[in-house]
């Protein structure tokens, strides 16, 4: 196998150089199926027969409830990388996503909030599914808090690094959460190795929400980490020769 | 196959009811994402702004002292 991207990716210039064609690709693809998805899911998928148009919310809950576990994921394996490889760009991908992840994970608990309204008639109970969520907030702002409270940003990697990885153990809760405890949060509508509960009506908007969500994330945190790229190689002479030809 | 479930644009707004709250998670989620979308863009614009404006000043700077040097 070649493992010379492998290398490669330890240049953050010729990362930021490689990813440069990418990003109006991926703004406009991310963009378009979201929009794509919210019109098929708000105003052509059927209601549901039991929780009637409040399903709706399912187009963004769950898929925005996806990407705050899979950026997680992202934040933590950038983390275990830049601790064992001492590789810069993954110190700066962890950094970039603990904001976008901390951003997801708000929307999960707002909307799942705002559903459980006309659903179970609150919003807010303390479920295993939604504290165990609470949690994940807390882990994503606890690496941004980090990421800010060293003078020396080697030491503060290795910090969030270290918190990021010990956090981990929350994922499979979150993931199991409603299976353990059966309390309110309903168990997952998509599964890989059985059967869906959700009919293909409903299933095909969900899943081009789904990939609409991940276009947008891998924007969004590449968007964060070519600025931090450029921040941190600021005396550089490209980065330099940049500034002026923009 | 594919159908517009609503009678009328009301009717679409008000969703039996739950419209406020399909159109409140949608109305956040709006927002969540345009300040994912817009911050990094201009943290960069500003980034790149503040190094041009370094570059200038550091050049004026050699040109003074070059100056300062031809009339010694």
């Amino acid at each position: 196998m070649n493992w010379q991207w492998f290398y490669r990716l330890g240049s953050p210039k010729w990362f930021y150089e490689k990813t440069t064609p990418w990003m109006p690709w991926l703004a406009v693809i991310g963009v378009g199926i979201l929009l794509l998805g919210s019109i098929w899911g708000l105003a052509f998928a059927p209601a549901d027969f039991k929780q009637g148009n409040s399903y709706r919310i399912i187009y963004l809950h769950v898929p925005v409830s996806f990407l705050a576990l899979a950026g997680y994921y992202v934040m933590a394996i950038s983390g275990a990388i830049g601790l064992i490889w001492k590789m810069k760009l993954a110190d700066m991908v962890m950094k970039s996503a603990a904001p976008v992840g901390a951003m997801l994970t708000f929307l999960a608990l707002i909307t799942g909030a705002i559903w459980g309204k006309p659903t179970w008639g609150t919003w807010w109970v303390w479920d295993a599914r939604i504290t165990s969520m609470l949690v994940l907030l807390f882990l994503y702002l606890g690496v941004m808090a980090l990421q800010e409270a060293y003078q020396h940003q080697d030491t503060a990697n290795k910090a969030s690094a270290i918190l990021a990885l010990v956090g981990t153990v929350n994922i499979p809760i979150i993931y199991k959460s409603v299976d353990w405890w059966y309390t309110l949060h309903q168990p997952a509508t998509l599964k890989l190795t059985s059967e869906s509960t959700i009919h293909t009506s409903m299933l095909y908007p969900l899943l081009t929400m789904i990939v609409g969500f991940y276009v947008f994330y891998a924007w969004t945190l590449l968007q964060r980490t070519r600025t931090e790229i450029l921040r941190r190689e600021k005396k550089t002479k490209w980065v330099r020769a940049l500034a002026q030809t923009e | 196959m594919m159908k517009f479930q609503f009678d009328s644009v009301s009717d679409f707004l008000m969703m039996a009811g739950h419209g406020p709250y399909v159109w409140a998670c949608y109305g956040v989620g709006l927002l969540a994402l345009g300040y994912l979308a817009l911050t990094p863009i201009m943290a960069r614009k500003k980034f790149l702004m503040d190094l041009q404006r370094t570059i200038k000043i550091e050049a004026q700077e050699k040109q003074r002292m070059n100056t300062a040097a031809n009339t010694e």
